[in-house]
């Protein structure tokens, strides 16, 4: 038992609610966001040096003991991706205060953010997959209302899109969950993995975790990701930013919980089908980003270029994949972020989006420029940033468990990424100077901080990967051993 | 009984996945709230229907009833109904904003 393990979801829920109240008094919303995300930050830490000393940490609400109760667990996984998301959700609410707009501000624009938070951190936190269900709900309403916000032509129609690819997925959601207690008998992840071990995985249990690859997949942007790139280009920048950090690296999470922990026992079905579907995003995700000459096009096809890059780690089914997928899902969150809010500070300056139209920014923008120039060589995987060595573990992860295509798909797009974003680099920064300072349509005042702030952490993640290791292998060490999260959650008694 | 449950719940879908199909953006709502009702539904049956007595502390019965499938129904629902209303009102606002309802003049091709 440990009641630091609930205040990471009622920490942005209590203080979104308090805002909801003192609706104007946006001042007050600015420095409630800034140190509620600090708090988080501060708890993800604590929670991580806890379960270094003692192994992962579990909480029986209300003392109901699992399985019967509601039960959150923390390991070592989401605890990184807890610090990571209050870090990421820092430097995007900072950078919304000089870009998002009074209107937006006055009409709960802080409130939703934190209650998306608390979803996202919901979700890294459950150890039920129903609770798994309602924390994805909580996050997923929050970004319907914050992706429609500003009520412009746009926004409307790409969110009627989104709310229904959601809301349907959801619904398989459910239908995926109501099969399993009907199989299993229920619904509490350690308790499932236990239940499945003892009994076997047979046909009918690998027909239902089939259907969870679809949820997941959905929400993850695995495959099935043709909503993603109309969605994230829509709304402003900043929301742009926290939804490509954070959404579908929720989903990721829930693929990698369900498959290392609750359907490991098929992997030459199921993490078949996931390397398949990943080497397929990939691919598709490339040639997107490739085609386009629009900044925002380009940047959400990223996002789903390393969605299926994630899931080949998780698909070569070893420790050295896993620990590079970990590795590579915290870098893509801080680099992605990192990435919308330059590319829309760029959109935001010379008011288009065209690449045709922008070029020379180096000369009036030198720091914005260099920055987004590091951002570029981090997110292709140059060392020593910190893309290279989540890239170089899920390649070698791949290799050694004989999926030779999926780590040479997985390279191969590696270097379109390089492609595609060193050609908003060389069109946006490089050339003639169209634009003066005073014909700007923006400006990086007061922007700048938070793209600093992600810059210096990709770099330090890169630099300081000897520290970080070590974090990152326990995690991966644990997930690939479900007895740990079944002992640390039933109890050393429950395992025969 | 649970063969009836079943086709009812087929119907259900059936009847969701043909309106949500539609290019009215009414029907598409309309079409994914009955989707939902088929889940809740889809929920009760997958829980075993009624083979014993309620579970409660003192009533006197051989087997007992499962609720947490009742409980898990009364999220689903709170929600559904929750994301419903919040697609009326955003597809009213839409239907407002951009003059129509019709999903093939929602792509999004042109430039705004």
């Amino acid at each position: 038992m440990n009641n630091v393990l609930i205040l990471p979801i009622i920490i942005p829920v209590i203080v979104g609610m308090v805002m909801v109240i003192y609706r104007k008094a946006i001042q007050f919303h600015r420095w409630a966001i800034v140190i509620a995300t600090l708090a988080m930050a501060v708890v993800s830490m604590i929670l991580i040096k806890q379960i270094r000393g003692t192994g992962i940490q579990t909480l029986q609400l209300g003392g109901w003991e699992a399985p019967f109760g509601i039960t959150l667990v923390a390991d070592m996984f989401s605890a990184l991706l807890l610090l990571t998301t209050s870090l990421v959700a820092l430097a995007c609410s900072i950078f919304a205060f000089r870009s998002i707009g009074k209107e937006r501000e006055e009409h709960y624009f802080y409130p939703l953010f934190l209650f998306l938070i608390t979803g996202v951190n919901g979700s890294f936190l459950t150890g039920d997959l129903f609770n798994l269900f309602v924390c994805f709900e909580v996050m997923l309403i929050s970004s319907y209302v914050l992706l429609s916000l500003g009520g412009t032509k746009v926004q409307l129609r790409e969110s009627i899109k989104y709310i229904l690819i959601n809301v349907l997925s959801s619904s398989l959601f459910l239908v995926g969950i109501a099969y399993l207690y009907a199989v299993i008998g229920t619904l509490n992840m350690a308790h499932l993995s236990l239940r499945i071990t003892e009994a076997g995985q047979n046909g009918l249990l690998t027909s239902v975790s089939l259907l969870f690859i679809v949820v997941f997949g959905l929400k993850a942007a695995l495959f099935l990701f043709y909503w993603l790139p109309g969605s994230y280009s829509a709304p402003p920048t900043a929301i742009a930013a926290i939804f490509a950090a954070l959404l579908t690296k929720v989903g990721i999470y829930a693929l990698f919980r369900t498959f290392t922990l609750v359907f490991h026992h098929e992997p030459q079905i199921t993490h078949m089908l996931l390397g398949v579907l990943g080497a397929l995003t990939m691919l598709l995700g490339a040639f997107g980003a490739v085609a386009f000459s629009d900044i925002r096009k380009i940047l959400t096809y990223n996002v789903i270029i390393s969605v299926g890059f994630i899931i080949a780690g998780l698909a070569s089914a070893s420790n050295m994949g896993m620990a590079g997928s970990i590795n590579y899902l915290i870098h893509d969150m801080i680099i992605k972020a990192l990435l919308f809010l330059i590319g829309g500070t760029i959109i935001s300056l010379t008011g288009k989006s065209n690449l045709n139209e922008i070029s020379g920014l180096i000369r009036t923008h030198p720091y914005l420029g260099w920055m987004f120039f590091v951002a570029v060589l981090s997110v292709s995987g140059i060392p020593p940033l910190s893309g290279f060595l989540g890239k170089l573990f899920i390649t070698r992860g791949t290799f050694e468990a004989g999926y030779f295509w999926l780590g040479a798909i997985g390279l191969f797009t590696s270097l379109m990424v390089l492609y595609s974003v060193m050609k908003i680099f060389m069109n946006a920064f490089w050339g003639e100077t169209n634009l003066s300072l005073e014909m700007e349509k923006g400006t990086t005042k007061g922007v700048m901080f938070p793209i600093v702030l992600l810059t210096a952490l990709t770099i330090i993640l890169g630099i300081g990967a000897e520290g970080i290791q070590p974090f990152v292998n326990q995690a991966a060490k644990d997930m690939m051993n479900p007895l740990v999260y079944i002992e640390a959650v039933l109890g050393s008694n429950a395992i025969p | 009984m649970e063969t009836l449950m079943a086709i009812m719940i087929g119907f259900l879908f059936t009847i969701g996945t043909y309106l949500v199909l539609a290019k009215s953006l009414i029907r598409i709502i309309l079409g994914i709230s009955i989707i939902g009702h088929g889940v809740n539904l889809l929920i009760l049956t997958m829980g075993g229907l009624k083979s014993g007595g309620p579970p409660l502390l003192g009533a006197e019965s051989l087997s007992f009833t499962d609720a947490l499938p009742q409980a898990l129904i009364l999220t689903a629902i709170v929600i559904n109904f929750a994301v419903t209303a919040l697609f009326l009102v955003l597809g009213y606002r839409a239907y407002k904003t951009l003059r129509s309802d019709d999903m093939e003049q929602l792509r999004g091709i042109e430039d705004e």
